[in-house]
């Protein structure tokens, strides 16, 4: 990369100071709206890193699948599912809180003693091939990689018909008991939950 | 700072604290989405582990970018099912509280 290193450092270190705060927020901030904003903010810095690592490919389809497509589904969900609700209050939810809080740490620690402290052989930068990644990534994908390729392509559709038959909402034109025509405007507001929880 | 470039255990670490929060999130969240939420960042964590590897250890042969690819390709799949599932569970069970879903429990 042809960036001077001060700068690399002041983009890595800014792009990862908003990844973490921007996770933070994504995990702890009381209204679930802003996370899902949040999360856009995560995700394009995370492209960044990408380019700082010479993928300028992955960065640009990191945008597109995860900023254009999949922020965008969240945030559709959300406003599909956003009703306000008491939510029951846990019992035991101090020492719940206090052993996730601590597993979480304890393998963040591991995690980092071990990038620390392992030797990585790394490869020397003149073999790099720095800007054409995404010609060989276009290789990779037409030849050792077809096989996987296909497959994503029918994991796609598979995804698509699956989401469409899940999300589907079944409408009947007319009373199966009596054979009358539906009030079609009701069906949403006077269904029953069918399976109400027992306890 | 007279390094060369950015260390690799620089992008490793930043990779672990992401994956870490994702899994907090995921323990601990209430809402339903939240926990997809949670999902997508723990997939991102594991993607800048793959994308740092591929550029310091791998950087002729960049497998990594093409393994990120594929992740990101299964992420998107793995959000729209998920999402459509939630939506089904909504219309089913009219909450997104993740405690009420227990009809599995034993």
């Amino acid at each position: 990369m042809s960036i001077a290193i001060t700068t690399q450092f002041i983009c890595f270190t800014v792009l990862s100071l908003v990844v973490i705060i921007g996770a933070l927020g994504v995990v702890l901030l009381e209204s679930i709206v802003y996370s899902a904003f949040l999360l856009g903010g995560v995700f394009m810095s995370v492209a960044g890193l990408y380019l700082l690592l010479n993928a300028s490919f992955v960065a640009a389809a990191q945008v597109l699948v995860y900023v254009g497509a999949v922020n965008v589904l969240i945030i559709f969900a959300i406003m599909l599912v956003n009703k306000k609700e008491d939510l029951k209050p846990i019992n035991d939810i101090k020492s719940r809180r206090v052993i996730s809080t601590s597993i979480c740490l304890t393998l963040l620690s591991l995690l980092i003693r071990v990038d620390l402290t392992n030797v990585w052989r790394l490869s020397s930068p003149k073999n790099s091939i720095g800007e054409e990644s995404t010609i060989r990534i276009g290789e990779h994908l037409f030849s050792d990689y077809l096989l996987p390729f296909e497959v994503a392509s029918v994991l796609l559709l598979m995804a698509m018909i699956g989401a469409i038959v899940l999300a589907r909402r079944d409408v009947m034109s007319k009373d199966i008991s009596t054979g009358l025509p539906v009030d079609q405007e009701l069906i949403e507001k006077s269904s029953e939950p069918l399976l109400t929880n027992k306890n | 700072m007279n390094l060369e470039s950015i260390p690799l255990q620089a992008f490793l670490i930043v990779s672990s604290a992401l994956f870490c929060i994702g899994i907090w999130g995921l323990l601990n969240s209430r809402n339903a989405v939240r926990v997809l939420m949670s999902i997508e960042l723990m997939l991102n964590a594991v993607n800048i582990n793959l994308m740092a590897f591929s550029s310091y250890i791998d950087n002729n042969l960049i497998q990594g970018q093409v393994f990120t690819i594929f992740v990101i390709t299964v992420a998107a799949a793995e959000a729209a099912v998920g999402l459509a599932i939630l939506l089904s569970l909504y219309r089913n069970r009219v909450t997104v509280d993740m405690e009420s879903f227990n009809l599995l429990k034993w």
